[in-house]
């Protein structure tokens, strides 16, 4: 099933053009990992997915993004960003208890009930694979975590509002190897419930996790294909040339 | 040759910065020596909780109770105006306004800030006094609110460009983090933005209320310079300050008059200084 369709897509911030003409599909329960050198413009397409780039004042765009068939500009935009969760690169605990932290989104979409709100707090924790390392702790404030298991209560709070997509920039690019694996593998689990699309800077990463892997540079989309394929046998030199290390 | 010329500048420097406190030391240690002689004619409870200020009466009474009702009741009146309109004008221009509109604002309340406090109260006492007299149908319009609406405007500069500081320096990604999960942009405000800056609002609160307390001239202009004790806001009042300004160039040098106001002086520089601290804890908190 196709979750994301986007045709033409092309993003600009004032003057500069920083996506040109992409189009791709994105599968629903798969992973797209989104490689390429920093301004290949791949945080923009991954931020243009939740919208989030509409924060930005000069920016405009031309193309169309569809969720599930529906034009994403008529989506509501708290909704799609509901359906369409996002982690950031550093991982951002809010100055509140574990608990409130995964409970935050869900209480600002009106859940008030204490015991819905402690299943789904349990149950966001668990996919996260935190609950064992926290469930004794829950009432500590969240600062008190090491960076990875705060990486990972974001990916709880992001799962605690029940979306249908993931998008994560650079989930890891703070975090120390052993604390990276545990972030990949939530992810590997997490696409059998969610799509997840995964901007990452580590070439090694997209390897290990992502099914299909996009490769952006300047703005273009170079290629995009099955992951085995881009890291074996690459159609374009310059997607060959960047994973081999030759620049980036 | 180098190596004593940067004897010099250093010590140099250092006798500029020592020379702040030394002054501010020394006005306080005056301030003290004046005004403690008041005691030794009034005790420091009747001096504070005394209800009647008659100076050049025989024998003088020297109660200032009327006089701290008259700046508390100005003081909190002009707070409970200016920080919920100051506030949301902060987060307007922090927040909402697009960014013509917002470099507007910010002039406009800098222009605000420029005008000097006697032209506020002459003002005031041309438009607002009237107004307040037909309003509420007084006698007089010469009142604590007047006075408080006054300093109102007076304190919004200081807590909007101050607030609006404290919320622009949010990190960006606090505010992105909650509308990725959804939050609408008022969600954010309230619930991310607010309590995140809130340590920064405080001290601007603090610092507008400073300026509040500490103004004189328009205050002496428009709220009616009755040393009583004041029984509602629509009542005429003095304060702290005006009552030094107005009566200090008639009292007689070493007179227990001359002492008291000294000692007025004392308790308005204990207020100031408690709430500067109180901004100061505040401020540092967040850094």
């Amino acid at each position: 099933m196709v979750k994301f369709d986007i045709k033409d897509l092309n993003i600009w911030f004032g003057s500069i053009h920083a996506l040109k003409q992409v189009s791709m599909e994105i599968q629903a329960n798969e992973i797209l990992s989104v490689i390429g050198p920093s301004n290949s413009g791949k945080t923009t397409f991954l931020r243009m997915l939740n919208r989030l780039n509409d924060l930005n004042q000069n920016f405009k765009m031309s193309g169309v993004i569809k969720l599930e068939q529906e034009d994403i500009k008529n989506i509501n935009t708290e909704l799609l960003r509901k359906k369409v969760g996002m982690v950031f690169a550093l991982p951002l605990p809010l100055p509140l208890s574990i608990f409130d932290n995964v409970a935050y989104g869900v209480r600002m979409h009106g859940t008030k009930n204490k015991k819905v709100l402690g299943e789904i707090v349990e149950g966001s924790l668990q996919e996260a694979y935190l609950w064992e390392e926290v469930k004794d702790r829950l009432n500590e404030s969240a600062f008190k975590l090491s960076g990875g298991q705060q990486q990972r209560l974001c990916i709880a709070r992001t799962l605690a509002v029940q979306p249908e997509v993931i998008l994560f920039d650079e989930p890891c690019s703070g975090l120390d190897p052993i604390s990276t694996a545990k972030v990949e593998d939530a992810m590997v689990k997490l696409k059998q419930k969610y799509t997840i699309v995964l901007v990452t800077n580590n070439v090694k990463q997209a390897a290990r996790v992502g099914d299909r892997t996009a490769f952006f540079l300047n703005g273009e989309l170079i290629e995009l294909d099955k992951t085995d394929k881009i890291f074996t046998a690459p159609q374009d030199k310059r997607t060959d040339g960047y994973i081999r290390g030759k620049f980036g | 040759m180098r190596k004593f010329k940067e004897f010099i500048i250093e010590k140099l420097v250092l006798i500029c910065g020592l020379a702040s406190i030394f002054f501010v030391v020394l006005i306080f240690l005056f301030l003290l020596k004046e005004g403690l002689a008041v005691f030794k004619t009034v005790g420091p409870f009747k001096f504070l909780f005394g209800k009647s200020w008659y100076p050049i009466s025989e024998p003088a009474q020297l109660g200032i109770l009327p006089l701290i009702l008259g700046s508390l009741l100005v003081t909190v009146g002009a707070a409970i105006i200016s920080i919920p309109i100051g506030v949301g004008c902060a987060i307007y221009i922090a927040e909402i306004a697009p960014l013509k509109i917002k470099e507007t604002l910010k002039a406009g309340i800098e222009l605000l800030a420029a005008i000097p406090s006697v032209v506020l109260g002459f003002i005031g006492m041309i438009t607002l006094v009237p107004l307040v007299k037909t309003v509420f149908h007084l006698p007089t319009g010469l009142t604590a609110l007047s006075g408080s609406i006054m300093l109102a405007f007076m304190a919004m500069p200081t807590i909007v460009s101050i607030a609006e500081d404290a919320l622009y320096s949010v990190p960006k990604t606090y505010k992105e983090g909650a509308l990725a999960l959804g939050a609408t942009h008022w969600q954010t405000i309230w619930r991310v933005m607010l309590p995140a800056a809130s340590s920064g609002i405080l001290a601007a609160v603090m610092l507008g209320i400073g300026r509040v307390i500490g103004e004189t001239m328009a205050v002496m202009m428009i709220t009616g310079n009755a040393a009583v004790m004041p029984n509602s806001i629509l009542a005429p009042v003095r304060t702290l300050t005006a009552t030094i300004a107005a009566e200090m160039g008639e009292a007689v040098v070493g007179s227990e008059h001359y002492f008291a106001l000294f000692a007025i002086g004392i308790v308005l520089f204990v207020i100031s200084f408690a709430i500067n601290v109180t901004a100061d804890l505040f401020l540092h908190k967040r850094q």
